[in-house]
């Protein structure tokens, strides 16, 4: 399936770009993590950021959906 | 109603916000959040703040709804800016009416302090003597809040 990912702050840093379609084959957003982790070597680990999709947060545990947009969401510091 | 902006909102002149209009308050609180030259001991010379933008508003406009829900306040704005901005700039506005003052105190708050946890808003701090970084949340991290 096809989804969008969108990085910020660190996330975009480390990525080199602020978003990306791909096509992916993995079912969980947990699973998606671990795939893009690899390719791309993020700033912090799963357990220290949240995670959205289509705009509201969810679990890592949430499945994938086509043309899901998935957004990683390193600590937040608004204020 | 909760919005981010890149404009400059250093004066509350230029808020475009109608809840002070409202002929029932009693009580206006406004929390205004400026940007300081120090942090953790560091000198910050200005700072930078990214936005998720589509969901910060979804966020933001949720807090504001929760904050109705929770207290008894007439009605509650925030601003938020992104972008690039200088010591003493205005980062933040958030705004509570109430027909009497102690509930747009605790409303404010709550409102201020739900941003800096779950508005998706990013700051890096530019120092003087190194490189920029992103921080994180003072509270959220179990430090003191300013």
């Amino acid at each position: 399936m096809k989804i969008n990912v969108k990085y910020f702050a660190s996330f975009r840093d480390k990525t080199g770009v602020s978003s990306e379609t791909i096509e992916t084959t993995e079912q969980s957003i947990s699973e998606l993590f671990i795939e893009l982790n690899q390719k791309y070597d993020f700033p912090l680990n799963k357990e220290q950021i949240k995670v959205a999709c289509n705009e509201e947060y969810v679990s890592f545990e949430t499945l994938i959906k086509d043309n899901d947009t998935i957004v990683f969401i390193p600590p937040v510091a608004g204020g | 109603m909760f919005k981010i902006t890149e404009n400059n909102i250093n004066n509350i002149h230029e808020l475009e916000t109608q809840i002070l209009q409202d002929p029932t308050v009693g009580g206006i609180v406004y929390f205004q959040g400026v940007v300081r030259n120090h942090n953790d001991g560091k000198d910050v010379k200005s700072l930078e703040y990214e936005a998720y933008s589509e969901m910060a508003q979804k966020v933001g406009n949720d807090i504001i709804q929760r904050a109705k829900e929770k207290f008894s306040i007439v009605d509650a704005y925030s601003v938020h800016r992104v972008g690039h901005l200088d010591i003493n700039d205005t980062a933040v506005w958030v705004i509570a009416t109430s027909h009497h003052r102690k509930e747009a105190f605790l409303a404010s708050e709550y409102i201020i302090d739900t941003i800096k946890q779950e508005v998706p808003i990013w700051k890096r701090e530019h120092y003087i003597n190194e490189e920029p970084k992103w921080v994180a949340c003072h509270r959220c991290m179990g430090h003191h809040d300013h």
